[in-house]
């Protein structure tokens, strides 16, 4: 069954492809590069030439529609590497292309074209314009666009709106706290609608109860909208949570990217375990990590229908969801039983339907456990509007909490 | 035996060298505002004009005019009355004291030179936030300019155009230009790193970056250039009385040579007026106009 269901990630395309990247700060950094391809370490280097090595050997690449996580301690060059991405910084060496394209050959205007369209930014201490009133930061991707002065206000307040600060247009940045400015700069970069978000440690700045109510909010966004965010974080926990992909820096070098559970199960490096060693896994891992994709959905159809479709996919049970959602699990035994009295009956019938309950996809695994307790059925994950987006075989739940 | 004196004596050149390269020079320069002097002094003659329009405009139209509109504008910039009540008071005082022409013409230059000071400085400094390489350049080019004693470069100025308003009014802005040249630069560079990268990163073009971010969040800065570019623009109204510049500087100037204190004390302190006023409008207006910042700094 796992070999069916891959996560949904894996059979996308890739988006962004990194390769061979090296960043070296200072004035000659082409003449360090060979040193520090040699192997010397970043304190080496920066004492024998005094130039600091930021990234090194970087190779990854990003699918389309995921949240791809870029964790690490201070200074490990997450924020000089998400800056390679649209090109804020120019690498000393080393590949960047999206969707195929080399973004290093852009000429100005592509550039300018690339970044006003293609990707959006927030940034790790806002850099909002203390001159432009809220609104007016928000507009401001559009504005340079020369979008029409309502058309942009009119879209500016609304995403203002998403992120909880409507009201707050006609005030500067200084005169909001922190956290209200962080969610200015969100709501800026979602205003252009660009397809690629580069978020630097974009929740940083924000309380424990308002961080994961815009976590759950971005991973719901980000379903909604099909997203591919580029993720900052240093918060291991916060990577597990919303991370589809996880890529872990240290120093300059990419130390292991994979999928949460892959980091939590089986860490690359002794650097990667450390980080990991103490995570309680159940609270960590939201349940889409470990979600898989269902293969044994039923539409509500006639006992007879059912038991084909189940015997053409070779399953014990399935899903049951109608025009309002999941409804519940029906059994191949239970179903044969139905039929030999009448196999034209719904499926979809208080006799049949097996409730088994649902869980949303961002809850922790921990507060999903006891749903997955009092039956031996794949937990079935559902969104708010009732819709089934995957289910958790309980051998996965089991592994998770297992080693 | 050798000669030992230049142990004890400076070895330099020879009285004869020293004559001939400064008579070579002197010769060369001379030589220079001869053939194109003319030339020069033509390219000047719509600023002359200009000049003589705009002092003959503030002298010729009547006082209470003058005076109207002068508080128009200051209360247009400061939106206060207490200001608009100590400028109207300078001037009457001014002008009951017999000072009103001379207040006028000194007036009428330094706006002049003032608007030119800004005119090159402003872009000045923007290209030498641009480039470091220009940064370096410019910078001991001010430094010449603002140690450099006026009368020096006030020479070749006069040898190239003689005597009257235009050689004063280089000789003003040589002086004055340097602090809103160097806090444009200062101020631009000074602009948050990540403000800028926001802008950048949204695909804002080089334009968009200057005149939307840049020029903006400098403001206060070149601001404070523009206001200490008027008091050096004022502090050489005496220097260039010397070269024919009309003004309250002529009647300074009188009074050190006949020793007349108090006509040397009024005309003193009618400057002062004009670069209190200059001073407290062009703050208020920054002030103004800057009101974003709610006592924060710009970052
Ligand atoms: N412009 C620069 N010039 C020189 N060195 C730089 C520059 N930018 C970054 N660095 C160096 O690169 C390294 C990585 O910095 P970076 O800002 O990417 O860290 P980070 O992982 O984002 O850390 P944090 O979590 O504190 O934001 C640091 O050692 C820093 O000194
Ligand atoms: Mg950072």
């Amino acid at each position: 069954m796992t070999d069916l269901n891959k996560a949904s990630t894996e059979e996308n395309e890739t988006l962004i492809e990194i390769s061979g990247l090296y960043q070296v700060f200072g004035n000659k950094a082409k003449s360090v590069l060979p040193m520090v391809k040699a192997g010397k370490s970043k304190d080496e280097v920066l004492a024998e030439t005094g130039h600091t090595v930021g990234l090194r050997d970087i190779n990854l690449d990003v699918k389309r529609g995921e949240i791809f996580v870029i964790m690490g301690l201070s200074g490990s060059g997450k924020s000089t590497m998400i800056r390679h991405f649209n090109r804020l910084i120019d690498p000393t060496e080393g590949q960047i292309k999206v969707e195929g394209e080399d973004i290093m050959k852009l000429t100005d205007d592509e550039l300018i074209q690339f970044r006003r369209h293609k990707m959006s930014m927030v940034f790790q201490h806002f850099g909002l314009m203390p001159h432009r009133t809220v609104i007016d930061n928000v507009a401001y991707g559009l504005a340079i666009q020369n979008v029409d002065k309502t058309e942009r206000l009119a879209s500016a307040s609304q995403w203002l709106e998403t992120v909880g600060l409507a009201g707050y247009g006609d005030q500067y940045p200084a005169q909001l706290s922190g956290g209200q400015q962080q969610r200015v700069g969100l709501a800026r970069a979602l205003c252009t609608n660009a397809e690629i978000l580069l978020m630097d440690e974009a929740f940083s700045a924000l309380d424990p109860l308002i961080r994961s109510e815009m976590q759950d909010q971005l991973i719901e966004l980000q379903a909604k909208l099909k997203k591919t965010i580029i993720f900052i974080t240093h918060d291991l926990d916060e990577a597990l949570r919303i991370g589809d992909r996880i890529a872990i820096l240290k120093d300059g070098i990419l130390s292991q990217v994979g999928k949460p559970v892959d980091i939590l199960l089986s860490p690359a490096d002794d650097y990667v375990e450390a980080f990991v060693k103490d995570v309680n896994r159940a609270r960590a891992l939201s349940t889409q990590t470990l979600m898989q994709n269902v293969n044994n959905t039923l539409e509500s159809q006639s006992v007879e229908s059912a038991i084909n479709s189940l015997n053409a996919s070779q399953q014990e049970y399935g899903f049951v969801c109608n025009n309002e959602g999941y409804q519940g699990v029906v059994t191949r035994s239970q179903l044969e039983q139905a039929a030999a009295n009448d196999s034209n009956a719904d499926i979809c019938c208080d006799e049949l339907l097996i409730k088994v309950p649902s869980v949303s996809p961002t809850q922790s695994l921990q507060s999903a456990i006891p749903e997955a307790l009092g039956h031996n059925f794949a937990l079935p994950v559902t969104c708010k509007d009732g819709k089934l987006v995957g289910t958790i075989p309980r051998s996965e739940i089991a592994q998770v909490l297992e080693s | 035996m050798s000669d030992t004196s230049w142990l004890s004596k400076f070895p330099q050149l020879e009285r004869g060298d020293l004559i001939a390269i400064r008579k070579t020079l002197d010769g060369a320069y001379r030589e220079f505002s001869r053939n194109y002097g003319d030339t020069i002094e033509s390219l000047f003659d719509p600023l002359l004009t200009f000049l003589i329009w705009f002092e003959k405009l503030l002298i010729a139209s009547p006082w209470w005019l003058t005076i109207g509109v002068i508080l128009a504008i200051v209360y247009g910039a400061s939106r206060s009355w207490k200001l608009c009540t100590g400028v109207f008071a300078s001037l009457i005082a001014i002008g009951v004291l017999g000072m009103w022409d001379d207040t006028m013409r000194t007036l009428s230059i330094i706006t002049v030179c003032t608007l030119l000071s800004i005119g090159i400085g402003i872009p000045t400094g923007i290209l030498m936030s641009r480039s470091n390489r220009v940064q370096a350049i410019v910078t001991p080019i001010l430094d010449v300019m603002q140690t450099m004693p006026a009368f020096v470069y006030l020479i070749p100025v006069v040898m190239l155009l003689g005597i009257g308003k235009i050689p004063g009014v280089i000789a003003v802005i040589i002086y004055a230009v340097p602090p809103v040249i160097r806090l444009t630069n200062l101020g631009i560079r000074l602009v948050n790193k990540e403000t800028l990268e926001a802008a950048t990163a949204f695909g804002a073009t080089a334009k968009q970056r200057l005149f939307g971010i840049q020029l903006p969040l400098a403001m206060p800065t070149i601001m404070a250039g523009i206001n200490q570019t008027i008091m050096m623009a004022l502090a050489m109204v005496v220097v260039a009385s010397m070269i024919g510049v009309k003004g309250l500087g002529q009647p300074v100037l009188k009074s050190i040579t006949n020793q007349y204190f108090t006509l040397g004390l009024f005309n003193g302190l009618a400057i002062v007026a004009l670069a209190i006023i200059f001073d407290r409008v062009s703050q208020t207006y920054a002030k103004r106009t800057q009101k974003h910042l709610g006592g924060m700094n710009n970052d």
